[in-house]
């Protein structure tokens, strides 16, 4: 008899060799590496396939339930300012004044309501707040656009502006530019940014608006009226006396106008007020600046009933919390229905392994035939079985067994869902367990009658545990199914009987917070991985068979 | 040789009969018993009833006419796990989930034996078949001798009187199989178990076997041991079945005790001993193994001589293989013994050839 130890005290002497000389692990490495490129090879097509249409989506996804730079892309004034704020009380003016100019720009741009919509997930209001204030800016720079008007009309037109802030050769080849060729991009004048700062940031800003985006001409516009309060501040701040570019004398004139003490003045935390109270409310910058970094935590905490706040991450009142309920609910029903599942089909799979070829055929056929009607018309069947008038209810009612008044509720809650899906998940449990049942040699069970064992232990100690593989493939794909099924729970549903999914949905399609349908979904796909993984843990994934 | 006397037979097939379509009988009238201890083989083609029988007895198909004893009480209404009766597969049928220790403890378990007990019998069985050390593996991580040397086991440990074997060796390489052959007869003479064992490979049949069951078409056609098997078949199926074998056909001439005489086609006349017939002018079909034919023989001036053509030599080192043209036949096959003096035949030699009377047995025609 073989010594099962044997080979192992063989090679003890050195490494093994190939007939070549080198170590036998290496060149069998080298072998096996040469099949792997050729197996690679053959599915880089496929891999490309599930790269481009399956990963990517999701690694996109996981990205979106992060991503959030509409904040400081689209005021990344107001966010450095507030960077320094402590939080308490209200911000400082240079905050309103970073606002000002952020949201002029974003109005300009039509930015201003997404950031709203943005910021309206953490704090209501935010939105209309931003729609309001977007219209209400204006009131502030008129103050001053119309002050610079009275005192020369120049300051309303186009032209003064482009000679003040522009390059002179900038100037000439966009004098030269006619429409539909390319912009000759703006170029501020030497040293105006010295000058006037502001202004001249704000401007270009202005100036590149119009190139890029309204393919007019910066000669043929007058600025924004927040241009003209970038220049009342530079005026207000340093002394134009001594100027001598191009406008000097519109430039020194309204330098001494803005001197004088009759010009007047709007703070910029007055202007916003007037515009909306709500900017008064230190929430709302509190809001912005927990919400200022590029990446956010935000949709993921909201996605677990849990909140950002100022002091820190906690529950949400008790009245917005929904998440964890769905989540909780979507699993607990999909282990539900992947449980109704086994015990309906395992009988029906081990009739079907067992059955002569020619009556399992016709069997076969009762179980696919599910999947020849629209899932539609299957879950849309269970609401005329299942409603308050329909089938069943007909037939308690009939028998008496049910009073006419007191008709039972099966649809549209939790046992019209559980019952609707299992039904259409069935096949998905029913198959995998065929598959592997008909792979079990007959000759086990009769082996082990002819070993003593009755039918029942035949069947819990021989058939059973073969049998297994079939029933974990069909467990992990009916869970994974259920759990983000969609269609199903939204027509029978009803309040109780959804599922996370659709909550999904409804974020993805009609709220349009795809950050948080992200965050929800990215959660959803740990919550199948880690249940995978415990699967994998306990039961074995070798241990499953499909086919 | 154990008695076969109904009185003592430990297994009785009587007047059983099986049909699984209702159309037509697989197992037809079959008569069967064995004393305890034999060991029986079932031989025969494919689909000759070999392992419906087996089933029958081990109670996984029912007889639809008949009776099954065993131990002289009907088993036909116990169910098979109440039999007690040792099975071995030929697919070794071993459960892949258990190891081979929790295989060879399934049939204790389920007869309630204690654990020590248990441990003690399934090592014992083990060492019995000499794989002490595999009690840890999976059936999967063993070879074909090995899974079946467990599948073995298995059937023994829980001390079956009578152990069933469906062509246990199939699957295993001939060296492999001649020396399982050489165990299972061991193991089955000294545990006194009685075992019915099916194969269609012939040679293990007369190698391993008390007394042999061939089976053709549904009926066993003789039951013998080996060595009658081979020497004296009762019909020219099992001549034909059984070993190497020369047929003739040709007529009764006439019968004279147990000698007769033969007209071949071509009008020549041979000597036969007339088992399967009774009246001159019968058709018959005699029978010679190729051992026994000699060439140019000195039998005494009665018995006849045939002419012969050589068509074939082969040198098969202990034995020489001579095929020759006679009366017709061109695959009459004579073997002759390796020795220093024997002669060499070449192709296309003609030589004259007979045999003892007593060789050449004349059987059925068909
Ligand atoms: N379950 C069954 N249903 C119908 N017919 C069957 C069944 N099992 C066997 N038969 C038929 O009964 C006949 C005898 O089969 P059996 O298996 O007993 O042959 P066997 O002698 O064991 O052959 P082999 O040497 O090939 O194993 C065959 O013709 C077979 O087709
Ligand atoms: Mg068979």
């Amino acid at each position: 008899m073989t010594d099962a130890k044997g080979d192992a005290t063989e090679g003890s002497a050195g490494p093994m060799m190939a007939a070549d000389g080198t170590p036998l692990k290496k060149s069998l490495a080298r072998a096996l590496r040469m099949q792997k490129m050729r197996a690679l090879m053959l599915i880089a097509p496929l891999l490309l396939f599930v790269l481009v249409t399956f990963i990517a989506p999701i690694a996109d996804m996981l990205f979106r339930s992060v991503e959030n730079d509409i904040v400081s892309d689209t005021m990344p004034r107001t966010t450095a300012v507030l960077a320094d704020w402590d939080g308490q009380g209200m911000p400082p003016e240079t905050a309103f004044e970073a606002a000002y100019f952020d949201l002029y720009i974003a109005a300009e741009r039509k930015l201003h309501t997404r950031l709203g919509t943005r910021l309206n997930y953490e704090q209501t209001g935010a939105s209309s707040l931003f729609r309001k204030s977007g219209r209400g800016l204006d009131d502030i720079g008129e103050v001053y656009q119309d002050q610079f008007e009275d005192l020369d009309e120049g300051w309303d037109e186009a032209m003064p502006w482009a000679e003040l802030m522009g390059d002179p050769e900038w100037l000439s080849e966009q004098a030269a530019w006619t429409k539909g060729a390319r912009q000759p991009e703006f170029i501020l004048r030497d040293g105006i940014a010295d000058l006037l700062p502001r202004t001249a940031e704000q401007y270009e800003a202005f100036a590149l608006y119009l190139q890029d985006e309204d393919n007019k001409s910066p000669l043929d516009e007058e600025p924004w009226s927040a241009v003209h309060t970038a220049l009342y501040e530079d005026l207000a701040a340093g002394d134009l006396s001594g100027y001598s570019g191009p406008r000097a004398d519109m430039l020194v004139a309204a330098d001494a106008l803005v001197d004088s003490p009759d010009f007047e003045t709007v703070s910029f935390a007055r202007g916003f007020e007037d515009i909306d109270e709500d900017w008064a409310d230190p929430e709302i910058w509190r809001t912005i600046k927990l919400y200022s970094p590029e990446m956010t935590p935000g949709y993921f905490l909201n996605s677990v009933d849990m909140q950002l706040t100022p002091e820190g991450v906690e529950m949400r009142p008790d009245n917005q919390r929904i998440y964890m309920l769905l989540f909780k609910r979507t699993i607990f029903m999909s282990m539900v229905i992947t449980c109704s599942c086994i015990l309906l089909a395992y009988p029906v799979a081990y009739i079907l392994a067992n059955l002569p070829a020619r009556k399992a055929n016709l069997l076969m056929i009762l179980v696919l035939l599910p999947f020849w009607t629209s899932l539609l018309v299957r879950t849309s069947a269970w609401k005329v079985m299942l409603q308050q008038q329909g089938v069943i209810n007909d037939v308690l009612v009939w028998l008496g067994l049910v009073a006419d008044d007191s008709r039972l509720a099966m649809i549209n809650n939790q046992f019209g869902t559980i019952v609707a899906m299992t039904h259409i998940l069935l096949p998905f449990m029913i198959l995998p367990m065929y598959s592997v049942m008909s792979t079990i040699p007959h000759t086990y069970v009769r082996a082990a009658k002819s070993l003593g064992a009755t039918d029942w232990t035949t069947f819990w100690r021989v058939y059973f545990p073969q049998s297994i593989p079939g029933i974990g493939a069909g467990s992990i794909l009916v869970f994974i199914l259920s759990i983000g099924y969609y269609i199903t729970p939204e027509i029978v549903g009803g309040t109780t009987g959804t599922f996370i999914s659709n909550r999904i949905a409804y974020h993805i399609s009609s709220s349009l917070n795809w950050g948080l349908a992200a965050a929800l979904g990215t959660i959803l796909l740990a919550v199948v991985l880690i249940l995978y993984w415990a699967y994998d843990r306990i039961v074995g994934i070798d241990n499953v068979k499909l086919g | 040789m154990p008695d076969t006397g109904a009185s003592d037979a430990f297994v009785a097939f009587e007047r059983v009969q099986k049909s699984y379509d209702g159309e037509s009988l697989v197992v037809k009238d079959l008569n069967l018993s064995l004393p305890k201890g034999e060991f029986l083989t079932m031989l025969g083609p494919s689909g000759s009833g070999k392992t419906t029988c087996l089933m029958m007895l081990a109670g996984f198909e029912t007889a639809t006419h008949g009776e099954i004893k065993l131990d002289g009480v009907s088993i036909n209404n116990i169910p098979p796990h109440k039999r007690g009766i040792g099975m071995v597969f030929q697919n070794y049928a071993l459960f892949p989930h258990m190891t081979v220790a929790e295989n060879l403890a399934f049939p204790l378990e389920v007869r309630k034996i204690g654990k020590s007990d248990r441990e003690a019998k399934v090592k014992r069985a083990l060492d019995m078949v000499e794989m002490g050390d595999f009690g840890g593996r999976r059936p999967g991580q063993l070879s074909g001798g090995q899974q079946q040397r467990i599948a073995l086991a298995r059937a023994l440990v829980f001390e079956p009187e009578l152990v069933l074997m469906d062509e246990p060796l199939g699957a295993l390489d001939k060296q492999l199989r001649e020396k399982m052959q050489f165990e299972i007869t061991n193991l089955a003479h000294s545990l006194g178990i009685t075992t019915v064992y099916v194969t269609h490979d012939q040679t293990e049949a007369l190698t391993m076997s008390d007394r042999v069951a061939v089976f053709n078409d549904g009926r066993i056609q003789q039951l013998a041991p080996p060595d009658e098997l081979y020497e004296a078949p009762q019909n020219s199926f099992v001549a034909q079945f059984i070993g190497e074998n020369n047929t003739l056909e040709g007529t009764v001439q006439q019968i004279q005790g147990d000698r007769c005489t033969v007209q071949l086609a071509n009008g020549e006349v041979i000597d036969a001993k007339p088992v399967n017939v009774t009246q001159p002018g019968e058709r018959t079909r005699v029978s010679i193994r190729p051992e026994r034919v000699e060439v140019n023989p000195e039998l005494g001036d009665t018995a006849h001589t045939l002419k012969a053509r050589v068509l074939e030599f082969v040198y098969m080192g202990d034995i020489f293989r001579t095929r020759l043209e006679v009366a017709g036949n061109r695959d009459f096959v004579i073997k002759t013994r390796n020795r220093a003096d024997q002669e060499r035949l070449t192709p296309g030699q003609e030589v004259a050839i007979g045999w003892l009377p007593e060789d050449c047995r004349a059987l059925d025609a068909d």
